[in-house]
């Protein structure tokens, strides 16, 4: 840190330090004496706003700036012109823009690739580059690490990042984190000043300052603090104050920050205000979460520094990046989408790098996997482990072997070899594919993995064609596809047994919260219907899978439904200490068979458990009868659990309730993540054996610790559901949706998955729903078309360019019909000796799919801190190699990006910030176990979009365009309160109202007169006969549509309570919960990476 | 004067008591020197519709230190239900008896018609019932499943795994869970008889060369279990109807290999019986449990192997339960047998009893030894209580969880008055006998019967004293004595203690030659069921029935018409010209010899002219009627001739090895046994008695 401000320090830095000074004076100062805030606020709110702002306004520190507050660029004199040339020359709009524009040319990035050297390749953030911009960004950076050099007295805040506490706010801002102390103070007045308008009146300094005193540093201090600062800044008091209001106004933070710096901006409006509700004062008057970030806290440092800074007030330093600038993912994905969307992707070419997965494409398998099925983080792979350590990029392949495709592309082909089976090289046991390379006029074929040379059977003889293809190549899937399928035969089968057809097992909570909540209502209902749409294969009349049903609280009740009965039965079985199946005959039926028996069954169900006062509920005593059960039918299956509480009965796999929040931040937070209990995963094994699968849908009022409850499912590859304070009101549509689709998915049982490889490289790590028994073998009790397995290559051995790297990624699995099917996908990877190639070659949608699952799991046996910090190291050594190898030489100060990697910083920055890495206040340890399971069997659309939610004006496009409006990137500061908004992000979809929307399109939309009678939370819009409103609703439901899980809508008001929600979702702003701003991280991640480079 | 034989008789009517000596010795010397030992056979409940009991049970006093009986000088308060003690003004509660109730436990492993009978009987049985008692339904297989009586629309049903016993506490989830299994007859009267109409058999397969999987042990549990936390001392009766021997779980007999094949005599005293001690003990456990809460066990186990009785005896032995064994639900012998379980008297009430506890108290001269019969001890030490005991002993009380009126109990004293003590001239010996018990009508009641004899001098009285013995009820006190010896030691020991004690007394000596041949000390060619079957019942039977099990009846009807003939128990009385009826108590053979088996093919009897030829053959037929009738459980009937295949049931009720030897020529072959004749028997016995120094 230290190295680097002083590095970039040139000139401008000298100005930065005493801006801090200032800064810390000011609040300090102020604090101190005024109310009794809490120091860290003080500091938190200095520093957050202090930070947007910084930039620009930071030079303009006279209440000039106030004046500006509204533009950023426009602002400060001095700052704004060295800003201006900063962030509008170079780094923001110069460098991004040319990137893509480079991206453009050639599909693939390749060509561009002497660009990169380029300054406009990295697309970044080159502020430096030419002496004066570049000055200020380090400056910025500078400053912030200047804060953390000054700060020594103050330690924690010169780690910045590092520190748990400070964790949040660190990583949030860059600067403000680490430099919270220090920085903060600087540009924290700034800020205040950002919110120039408004605030200024607030200015109070009283108030202000007693918050921030209380920090701390000291009575004495302060003082000092003041004097020195007043005098420069004239704020003296008063600007302390302003770091609270800073943090306020951060939306606007540009100008803020430039205000603030000088003028005391700070101390003006805000402090008032600000020092009671904190938080929310910001959120709610800023509208932008920005404010956020109570973290700050350990900002005192600034007063260490404070002293010797005095002299220096001037604001100037800070800058901040032109958020505009700085790379931006609705650019590249729009771009990708207008070069790439157009034409098929055709698979022939080794080592293609496919179009994003936000863009529309479409596939034409010729010898390769579609990248619906496999995609890869690098496509082209370096021939050394040498190289592959040297550049830390993560060579992972994101598989989904079952994906659904595009009504347009063909299902894999089914191949039949007959009695003798699919044909495979003896040695390495790859089944033949496109790259088994004939010999001998086709007598022999030499395996494409190992090499070994393998006799043709008689029957599979081929003659050769000139080029040495056999010349049936084009009329065998397996020899000219890179996905099909083989019929097993029965040495493939358990047991030496075809299999029969899977059965469904439904298995109902009825203790009295599902009850009462109407669940059990709902659900048989929906289940009298939808028990006709199980999933058939083929072109068959009816489903094969037979179904059984079971309800349970604290014992168990299974049913005999039996096609002769007149009525069904029910059996109890209480000892759920010793769980066994009390029926085989009557208990999985046909539906048709059974239809009147099953629909009197539903019927009653509800009516026998009306008046249930059992609240107790048993769990894996649940899951072991459904196992067992389908051990006595002799079949795979599925069981679908609908489960409400914390199973608290006595019985094996009963839970405490062990929710701490006290954990989060210490090292035994990775306890929360993992299990309770080791008997879940007992039982995970017993049910992957049987072919088991569970699903698990869950309607918690309360703590029900996730972690546990989705062992089972995670392992047998299912899905978890949930459904927090489920009302049938307002959840039915969004439960029955999710119920119905995955009732129908089509799903392989009893599946186990190998990934074969060139020899050279050896798939090491698996990350997914699965168990695995051994290191290779990937079970699989259940797979659906929405599951994903993330693979981890390491090299064993080297690779050769001209030989390129194989994948075959083979599944076994037993049909829908009870079919028993070899899946083959295989993908060809180019190799290379040149670290150029692999910059250029890599898709950082994948990497992220694998760097958050490897995240994600590394909390289950590490400290989320230590977690979040290896995530950045990575990424920095990443891009640090890249500097040092790929880019052209350059300025030391110039943050160079690959074009492919340019959004790894933001999208790196939106893990680090994940619910499951940086919690907030209002997430619970159920949800972050909830979306950690998630995550692990995303494939890259999904994280794609859960990390970077799309944000999507509805009211700027012509109502009569009823295409998807362009997104705009998620930040506070690009809503504008006059208009619309959609946000999802896969698994949640809010509806932004403006406070500012003509009244016309809020009657449009919701059928009221006004703004303030849109209710909060709706959830439902309704149905009005207008353009509008029909095509808000048509892209609601387009978008519900494009995702596994309904999501459910909540229309948010702006500066409504519901905002704060919302605010979490704008990922490049600020977290409340402390997460860094894209561009603080952006900052960050440079210093890391001239860390290395020095 | 009436003779002994006729005093005897007599206080048999009132009392319902034999003695073996109806004069005593006077002292312990002289008592021991007797050989048969001083004992009883006590009838508690013999029906004596001349005593019309009080129309309620007796109502004490709550007060501890009080328990006065409720009598016309306390003031009621009939709305209230309350009354106040006279004595101690302790007001006290009224509460409402407790009905009846009848657990089916029924076992689904059988084949399709014998379920088909069995549930038959079953709903039949139900309109036995009065209609306020208790029904509950156990039913098992691989599963045990105890079947809920009200729900309506879904039947629900709680089923527990066949191969884990449950602790009582486990079963009753809630007692309020348990009521739900137990209904009045009259609100589930339809739903019972629908639910036992749609019973199944047991729906889980039974592959090839397997027996089917059955929870007896498990499913007798949780019927154990189930009445004990929630009806513990209020008249129940589990009954328990298999088709088979338990083959997993707790209690089972033999594993589900149908290659291995179950238990025989021969196979125990090799040690070869792996299952039968655990099973056993198994047993034992629940019935000590179910006679401690005062139910009872029943036994009806029908089929043509063997089923378990003999690890299973000790439920209806020590509960006071029926144990009934045929070859088939589908018979008129189970189905009259289980009939008559219901049987009601003369004022409409069941034949049963409940929850007895029979004290005994003597005068000073004499202490209790023990009993026998379908009791267990309450281990009730008292001055009455002697050192030595026979049968049951070391208490003065026991508890008959259940009993009718024709459950007999051997009750044995010992005579403690020293020798040099005399009882003064004209001295008598008293003993009263009081039961208390639930009546089928739910009361309680007790019964107290008190009798009295003289005492003797063995010096100068002997005369007396012999002529008061009965022989009768001393052969079957013995004999209960030997079976009960027989049940807990070696067979050969038995046989030795029995001879000994009949050559110190060389009295009566066929019914101990017989009873050394019966089934009850013999057990070659029985299997280990079917002797645990026959000393079952001979524990409990009076007197009268006792003795047709210890000495069949022989009769031929040809040499009158109106009255039976005994014949010598022998095969030299099976002859050409005869028409035999046999009674063993279990079985009835009608025997015809050749002869009249040839004129019956003849067609003589529908000819006018001989008429009473047809007489002759009905005349059997009639009898065995009328036995068939009043016994219970209902004897097997055979109804053989001359060269018929049961023929052999005849002569020797304990089938000999050696009757595959042809049968039937004119004079009676001897049938070989590997017993010793009655003949050879005899010239031993006088042998010895006469070189006998006793």
């Amino acid at each position: 840190m230290n190295v680097n401000q002083s590095a970039p320090p040139v000139p401008p830095f000298g100005q930065p330090q005493p801006v801090y000074a200032g800064y810390h004076q000011s609040s300090y100062g102020g604090q101190p004496g005024s109310t009794a805030a809490p120091t860290p606020y003080g500091a938190y709110n200095g520093p957050v706003p202090g930070y947007q702002q910084t930039p620009p306004p930071g030079v303009s520190r006279a209440p000039a700036s106030s004046g500006a507050p509204p533009a950023s660029t426009a602002q400060g004199p001095c700052g704004q012109t060295a800003y201006g040339q900063f962030g509008q020359g170079d780094v923001q709009n110069g460098p991004s823009s040319g990137v893509q524009m480079q991206r453009l040319p050639g599909s693939q990035p390749f060509a561009s690739a002497p660009l990169a050297p380029v300054v406009s390749q990295p697309a970044v953030l080159q502020p430096y580059g030419p002496p004066p911009t570049s000055a200020q960004v380090t400056a910025q950076l500078a400053g912030m690490q200047i804060s953390g050099a000054v700060a020594p007295a103050p330690p924690a805040s010169g780690l910045g990042y590092g520190p748990p506490t400070s964790l949040a706010s660190a990583s949030g801002s860059f600067p403000n984190s680490g430099l919270y102390g220090s920085y903060p103070q600087g540009q924290a007045p700034p800020l205040g000043q950002g919110h120039p308008g408004a605030q200024p009146p607030q200015r109070s300094v009283p108030p202000q300052a007693s918050s921030f005193t209380s920090p701390a540093s000291g009575g004495p201090r302060m003082p000092s603090m003041t004097g020195p600062l007043l005098p420069g800044q004239s704020f003296g008091g008063p600007p302390v104050s302003q770091p609270n209001h800073v943090s306020s106004p951060p939306p606007q933070a540009l100008p803020p920050g430039t205000q603030m710096t000088g003028p005391p901006g700070p101390p003006p409006p805000m402090h008032s205000s600000q020092q009671p509700g904190y938080q929310l004062q910001q959120n709610g008057s800023f509208g932008p979460a920005r404010g956020p970030q109570s973290n700050y806290g350990s900002p005192y440092p600034g007063a260490a520094t404070f002293g010797s800074q005095p002299g220096p007030p001037q604001p100037l330093p800070p800058k901040r990046l032109d958020p505009d600038a700085i790379p931006s993912p609705i650019q590249v994905i729009e771009d990708d989408r207008n070069n790439r969307g157009s034409e098929p992707f055709v698979t022939g070419v080794r080592g293609q790098v496919p179009p994003l997965v936000t863009t529309n494409f479409l596939v034409k398998d010729q010898g390769n996997a579609s990248p619906r099925y496999i995609r890869c983080t690098s496509y082209n792979i370096p021939c050394t482990s040498d190289m592959a350590k040297q550049a830390q990029v993560p060579l992972a392949a994101v598989i989904k072997p079952l994906a659904r495709l595009p009504p347009e592309e063909a299902s894999p082909y089914v191949v039949d070899h007959g009695e003798s089976g699919p044909l495979r090289c003896n040695r390495c046991k790859a089944y033949m594919c496109p790259f088994m390379q004939f010999v001998e006029g086709g007598r022999r074929f030499q395996c494409c993995f190992c090499s070994c040379i393998n006799d043709v059977p008689p029957q599979y003889f081929q003659h050769l064609d000139h080029t040495g293809k056999r010349v049936d190549a084009y009329d065998r899937p397996e020899l000219s596809l890179g996905s099909y399928e083989f019929l097993a035969t029965v040495d493939y089968c358990k047991n030496n047994k075809f299999p029969i057809p899977p059965a469904f097992i439904f298995m109902i909570d009825v203790s009295y919260n599902a009850v009462r909540s109407g669940l059990v209502r709902l659900l048989c209902e929906e289940l009298k219907s939808l028990l006709d749409f199980l999933p058939r294969e083929g072109g068959a009349e009816e489903s094969a899978i037979r179904v059984g049903f079971v309800t349970y609280n604290k014992v168990l009740h299974f049913y005999n439904v039996k096609s002769s009965l007149a009525q069904p039965q029910m059996m109890v079985v209480s000892d759920v200490g010793d769980m066994f199946v009390p029926l085989l005959d009557g208990f999985l039926v046909n539906v048709s068979e059974s239809r009147a028996v099953i629909t009197s069954l539903l019927d009653q169900i509800p009516e026998m458990f009306a008046d249930t006062r059992e609240t107790e509920t048993v769990f894996a005593p649940v899951i072991q009868a459904g196992m067992e059960a389908l051990k006595a039918a002799e079949c795979a299956g599925k069981l679908f659990l609908f489960h409400t509480s914390l199973p608290i009965a006595e019985a094996p796999g009963k839970l405490k309730n062990r929710d701490d929040r006290k954990l989060i931040n210490t090292d035994k937070e990775k306890t929360l993540f993992q299990p309770q209990s080791g008997a879940y995963q007992t039982l995970a094994k017993e049910c992957v054996a049987q072919g088991c699968c569970v699903d698990l849908f869950l309607f918690p009022n309360q703590y029900v610790d996730v972690a546990t409850l989705s062992v089972v499912p995670q392992l047998t590859g299912g899905s978890v559901y949930k459904y927090a304070c489920f009302q049938v009101e307002n959840d039915q549509e969004r439960f029955l949706s999710d119920l119905r689709r995955d009732v129908q998915k089509v799903v392989g049982f009893d599946a186990v998955m190998r990934v074969r490889t060139s020899t050279g490289i050896r798939a090491v790590d698996f990350f997914g729903a699965f168990y695995m028994s051994n290191t290779t073998d990937v079970e699989l009790a259940g797979l659906d078309g929405d599951k994903t397995v993330t693979v981890e290559f390491k090299h064993d051995d080297r690779l050769n360019e001209e030989n390129g790297a194989l994948l075959q990624c083979a599944l076994l699995y037993t049909s829908c019909a009870g079919q028993r099917r070899l899946r083959i996908h295989n993908l060809a990877l180019n190799c290379c000796t040149q670290l150029a190639d692999l910059y250029r070659n890599c898709e950082t949608d994948t990497l992220i799919n694998y760097m958050a699952k490897f995240a994600y799991r590394g909390v289950l046996s590490s400290p989320v801190k230590t977690v979040r910090d290896t995530l950045i190291t990575q990424c920095a050594q990443i891009l640090a190699c890249y500097r040092k190898n790929c880019a052209s030489p350059s300025s030391a100060g110039q943050l160079i990006l690959p074009e492919c990697m340019k959004l790894l910083p933001v999208y790196l920055n939106c893990v680090l910030k994940s619910e499951v890495l940086q919690p907030g206040a209002e997430v619970t340890t159920d949800d972050r176990a909830y979306v950690r399971q998630l995550v692990t069997s995303m494939d890259v659309a999904e994280t794609n979009v859960f990390f970077y939610p799309r944000l999507l004006p509805l009211t700027k496009s012509p109502i009569e365009n009823t295409t998807e409006p362009p997104a705009v990137r998620a930040s506070e500061e690009r809503l504008s309160n006059g208009d619309i908004y959609l946000l999802e992000n896969g698994l949640n979809l809010f509806l932004w109202v403006g406070a500012s929307v003509q009244q016309g399109v809020v009657q449009s939309v919701f059928g009221v007169s006004s703004f303030s009678q849109i209710t909060s939370g709706l959830s439902v819009l309704p149905v009005l006969d207008n353009l509008l409103s029909k095509k808000v609703r048509g892209l609601i439901d387009g978008l519900r549509a494009q995702r596994s899980r309904y999501m459910k809508l909540i229309v948010v008001k702006q500066e409504d309570k519901l905002e704060m929600l919302f605010k979490h979702f704008l990922v490049e702003d600020k977290s409340l919960s402390g997460g860094a701003s894209y561009v603080d991280f952006l900052c960050h991640m440079h210093k890391e990476i001239r860390q290395l480079l020095s | 004067m009436a003779t002994y034989l006729e005093f005897i008789q007599q206080n048999e009517e009132r009392d319902g008591v034999r003695f073996s000596w109806n004069v005593w010795p006077s002292s312990r010397l002289e008592a021991t020197r007797m050989v048969v030992p001083l004992a009883c056979l006590l009838t508690p409940l013999k029906e004596r519709p001349d005593l019309p009991p009080v129309q309620y049970e007796p109502v004490l006093c709550s007060r501890p230190t009080c328990k006065a009986i409720l009598n016309p000088l306390c003031q009621v308060d009939y709305r209230a239900k309350l009354w106040a003690c006279n004595f101690c003004f302790q007001r006290n509660q009224r509460g409402a008896p407790s009905p009846l109730i009848f657990l089916y436990v029924v076992d689904t492993c059988l084949e399709d018609d014998d379920l088909q009978a069995l549930k038959e009987s079953l709903q039949m049985s139900l309109s036995l019932l009065p209609p306020d008692a208790l029904v509950g339904l156990i039913t098992f297989g691989r599963m045990v499943q105890v079947h809920e009586l009200s729900c309506e629309g879904i039947s629900k049903s709680y089923v527990f795994r066949g191969t884990k016993d449950l602790t009582a506490k486990q079963i009753q989830v809630s007692v309020q869970l348990v009521l739900r299994f137990l209904q009045p007859i009259h609100k589930i009267d339809m739903n019972l008889t629908d639910l036992l109409g749609e019973l199944q058999r047991d729906p889980w397969p039974v592959p090839q060369g397997k027996r089917p999987l059955r929870s007896t042990g498990v499913a007798l549990s949780i019927a154990v279990g189930l009445l004990e936390g929630t009806f513990p001392n209020t008249g129940a009766r589990i009954m328990l109807f298999t088709g088979g021997p338990p083959t997993q779980g707790p209690g089972m007999v033999v594993g589900d290999e149908l290659k291995v094949p179950i238990r025989s005599w021969h196979d125990i005293e090799k040690d070869n019986a792996r299952f039968m001690k655990k099973a056993t003990k198994h047993y034992e456990m629940l019935a000590n449990r179910t006679a401690a809460n005062g139910h009872c066990i029943d036994i009806y186990a029908c089929a043509l192997d063997q089923t378990g009785l003999l690890e299973m005896k000790c439920c209806p032995n020590l509960t006071g339960g029926y144990m009934v064994m045929g070859d088939s639900f589908n018979t008129s012998l189970f189905k009259q047998t289980f009939q008559r379980i219901f049987s009601k008297d003369f004022n409409g009430n069941f034949r049963m009893a409940f929850g007895a506890t029979l004290e005994v108290k003597t005068s000073r001269e004499l202490k209790v030894a023990g009993a026998i019969g379908p009791c267990v001890s309450l281990n009730v030490k008292g001055p009455c209580v002697s050192e030595n005991e026979l049968g049951v002993g070391g208490t003065s009380q026991w508890k008959i969880c259940g009993l009718d009126p024709t459950t007999t109990l051997g009750i044995y004293f010992e005579v403690v008055n020293q020798h040099n003590a005399p009882i003064p001239q004209g001295g008598r010996g008293a003993i009263q006998f009081v039961t208390h018990y639930q009546h089928s009508s739910t009361q309680r009641r007790i019964r107290v019967t008190t009798v009295a004899r003289n005492w003797a001098d063995v010096q100068s009285q002997l005369k007396h004293i012999e002529a008061a013995f009965d022989q009768e009820a001393a052969a079957v006190l013995m004999a209960r004595l030997g079976v009960f010896r027989a049940e807990s030691e070696e067979g050969p020991d038995v046989l030795r203690w029995l001879d000994r004690q009949l050559i110190r007394l060389v009295k009566k000596k066929t019914f101990m030659f017989h009873l050394r041949r019966s089934p009850f000390l013999q057990v070659f060619n029985n299997s280990p069921d079917e002797s645990s079957y026959y000393r079952h019942h001979f524990a409990r039977q009076d007197l009268t029935q006792s003795l047709i099990m210890i000495q069949p009846i022989l009769e031929d009807p040809r040499r009158s018409l109106t009255v039976l003939q005994p014949v010598l128990l022998d095969s030299s009385s099976i002859l050409a010209d005869r028409i035999l009826l046999m009674d063993t108590f279990f079985q009835i053979v009608i025997y015809l010899g050749e002869t009249i088996a040839q004129w019956r093919k003849a067609g003589y009897q529908d000819m006018p002219e001989y008429e009473n030829f047809k007489h002759l053959l009905q005349a059997p037929l009639d009898d065995a009627q009328e036995i068939l009738q009043a016994r219970f459980p209902m004897p097997r009937y055979i109804h053989t001739e001359h060269g018929g295949s049961q023929v052999s049931q005849l002569v020797n009720p304990s089938q000999t090895h050696n009757n595959l030897y042809a049968w039937g020529q004119e004079t009676g072959a001897p049938i070989l046994t590997d017993d010793v004749s009655l003949q050879v028997f005899m010239d031993h016995l006088k042998k010895l008695a006469v070189s006998s120094a006793c």
